[in-house]
């Protein structure tokens, strides 16, 4: 560094804080678009979250599929792929976690409060471009369905409706994941903290086998798994079952780990240091 | 008025009282250097005027405003460098100043120029278009405070941006910092270096253990740790510890030795230097002592940090979270046995950029 020229302009007249609900969502694109820009740009990372999801796909009904027979459906192809959609998005949210725990140990996530920017857009604008990763994944997970055999028995707009619900709990876990790499001091601990509690939550569920298989007391905790009631209300809207009530449970659940969880990732984040 | 105006600042984490009653003004288009070792509070007070931190009590206002009552006015106004290298890995350079420049709110147009501008004044021109990853440390602090100029920012707070950088770089760094103060940028800088604070700051103020324990210009804090030195190195260390009985004649009244181990070195506040060089070869080979070299050096502002707290700047490692504290030991030995030295700018004997 020879040439440094050392004159920079004179200060200019303070602004104001610009403010407005309009700042909210530029600040939040800005920043999802950070995050996205910076996900195209790893092809490592678009291989895995392509790969993934379809060596779930094939392991399960190819490995499984056999062996196991789920009352009520014809095939574990049309019982088992909800399931898969629901786990690999919900495994997708992690991202959420070990980004902001990144951000946090560069030091980034100090230099952003120290901007005039509006706040939450930081975490909003992380979640959300880490929902976008995960309609990204879900295509290509209902491709691979589709080709192992699984259909949309009940209609696109009852497949439609089954979607928004997945993408409603991925986002919803992205709060869970963010509050925990506001929590953490590295990324190694949010990869741990992140991803270890997801085995317990997605495995004593209705995801891959029909909980009546499972002793009594691992059915009763089955049966309250959010995820399980998630994963049964998507499974019937795609079979075109009656879902009953399982839809509105999980949006209720959706919306209050959102709520929840996004103002303690909120109130956290006033207080982030790293 | 003050372009930044600390009053009473106190924090304190857990058991630790990181700041105990901290008070500072900086005149606009000055620079404070606030120096102190790991974990005498200086983050902390840079956290807490830079909004990121709230203050127990006391205030902090940055052109009038206060910054717990309206953060978001207050983060307008200033630029923030702190001890990482904060820049995005997976933009590049230009992307960088960009995103900052848009979560400042200016025009995109206005973003963008200004982006370029910037990388021009910083050297980075050719670097713009790659990966921050594949930028050295030297080039990412640079990248970093670009990043903190871009919205033009009425102060500018850079905390230790010399701390890991290779000699060369920290001396570009200084050039750097050298041209945004002489155009008016009224700054706060934190230092462990006692020569960066002498060559860059107009006021210095020295926190230990959470407290302002001396403040003034550097010439005025050089003053007011007396006369000249007097550094005689011996053969061996066997005959360190008699030297200063052998020149106790010579030495100020009051004066505390200075023995360094490692390069066999004896410190000694002198009363008068007049002649002191053969007086003190003749009456130390009177006693038998091999002289191996005899300096004579106006003091240093670490010599100032050793008569105020006890230990130089670099005798404490302690992380900087205000995390320190709690174990002053108070080592009144004026010893200096640590072996981890490896930095050329914590060394009291070198000569530093003497102030004009």
């Amino acid at each position: 560094m020879t040439a440094v020229t050392t004159t920079i302009p004179a200060t200019s007249p303070p602004r104001e804080a610009a403010s407005g609900l309009i700042w909210l969502f530029r600040d939040t694109w800005t920043e999802a678009s950070r995050h996205l820009r910076a996900t195209l740009r790893n092809p490592d990372l678009l291989v895995f979250a392509t790969i993934q999801p379809i060596m779930f796909v094939v392991l399960f009904v190819y490995v499984f599929g056999g062996a196991v027979s789920v009352p009520g459906y014809d095939s574990y192809e049309q019982f088992v792929v909800p399931g898969i959609f629901a786990q690999t998005i919900v495994f997708g949210s992690v991202y959420t976690a070990l980004g902001i725990a990144e951000d946090m140990s560069k030091g980034f996530i100090d230099r952003l409060r120290s901007l005039p920017l509006y706040q939450p857009a930081v975490l909003i604008g992380r979640t959300f471009s880490d929902l976008l990763r995960n309609v990204f994944t879900f295509f290509v997970m209902l491709i691979v369905g589709f080709a192992v055999g699984f259909r949309l028995l009940g209609g696109i707009p009852k497949a439609i409706l089954a979607t928004l619900l997945l993408l409603a709990f991925a986002w919803a876990f992205s709060w869970i994941q963010a509050y925990i790499g506001l929590s953490v001091n590295s990324v190694e601990a949010a990869n741990s903290a992140g991803f270890i509690w997801m085995f317990p939550l997605t495995f004593i569920s209705s995801a891959f086998v029909s909980t009546e298989t499972m002793p009594d007391w691992l059915a009763t905790i089955a049966n309250i798994n959010p995820f399980t009631i998630v994963t049964n209300a998507t499974r019937a809207l795609y079979s075109g079952n009656d879902p009953g009530n399982d839809v509105y449970w999980s949006l209720l659940w959706a919306a209050g780990i959102t709520i929840v969880f996004s103002m303690l990732s909120f109130r956290k984040f006033n207080s982030a240091s790293n | 008025m003050s372009a930044v105006e600390a009053v009473g600042l106190q924090k304190r984490f857990g058991d630790t009282q990181a700041l105990c009653g901290v008070d500072f003004e900086i005149p606009r288009a000055t620079v404070l250097g606030v120096l102190g070792p790991n974990g005498a509070g200086k983050t902390t007070a840079v956290r807490i005027l830079t909004t990121l931190l709230k203050p127990d009590a006391g205030r902090a206002i940055i052109d009038g405003i206060d910054v717990v009552a309206e953060p978001r006015k207050v983060r307008s106004r200033i630029g923030l460098t702190g001890q990482y290298a904060a820049v995005d890995e997976r933009l590049t350079g230009y992307e960088n100043l960009e995103l900052v420049g848009r979560l400042f709110h200016l025009p995109t147009k206005e973003a963008k120029s200004r982006a370029k501008d910037l990388l021009e004044r910083f050297d980075l021109v050719d670097a713009g278009d790659k990966y921050a990853k594949n930028y050295s440390g030297g080039m990412r602090r640079r990248l970093d405070i670009a990043m903190s100029l871009i919205a033009r920012p009425s102060v500018l707070f850079l905390d230790e941006p010399t701390t890991g950088l290779d000699p060369h770089s920290r001396n570009a760094m200084w050039e750097l910092i050298e041209g945004l103060v002489a155009d008016g940028m009224t700054t706060l800088l934190t230092t462990q270096y006692l020569e960066e604070a002498e060559v860059l700051a107009n006021d210095i103020v020295v926190i230990d253990h959470g407290t302002v324990i001396e403040h003034g210009t550097p010439a005025e804090l050089k003053a007011r740790s007396g006369g000249e030195r007097i550094e005689i190195t011996v053969g061996e260390s066997a005959e360190l510890e008699k030297v200063p009985g052998v020149l106790s004649h010579l030495v100020r009244d009051g004066a505390q030795p200075w023995i360094d181990v490692e390069t066999l070195t004896v410190c000694l506040p002198v009363a008068d230097s007049v002649g002191i060089v053969p007086a003190s070869v003749r009456a130390l080979d009177d006693a038998g002592v091999v002289v191996r070299d005899v300096v004579v050096r106006k003091p240093t502002l670490d010599d100032v940090f050793l008569d105020l707290t006890g230990h130089t700047a670099s005798e404490e490692s302690d992380t900087d979270d205000g995390s320190d504290g709690t174990d002053d030991s108070k080592d009144r030995k004026h010893r200096k046995d640590r072996t981890d030295r490896g930095d050329a700018a914590n060394e009291p004997v070198s000569a530093g950029k003497e102030l004009s």
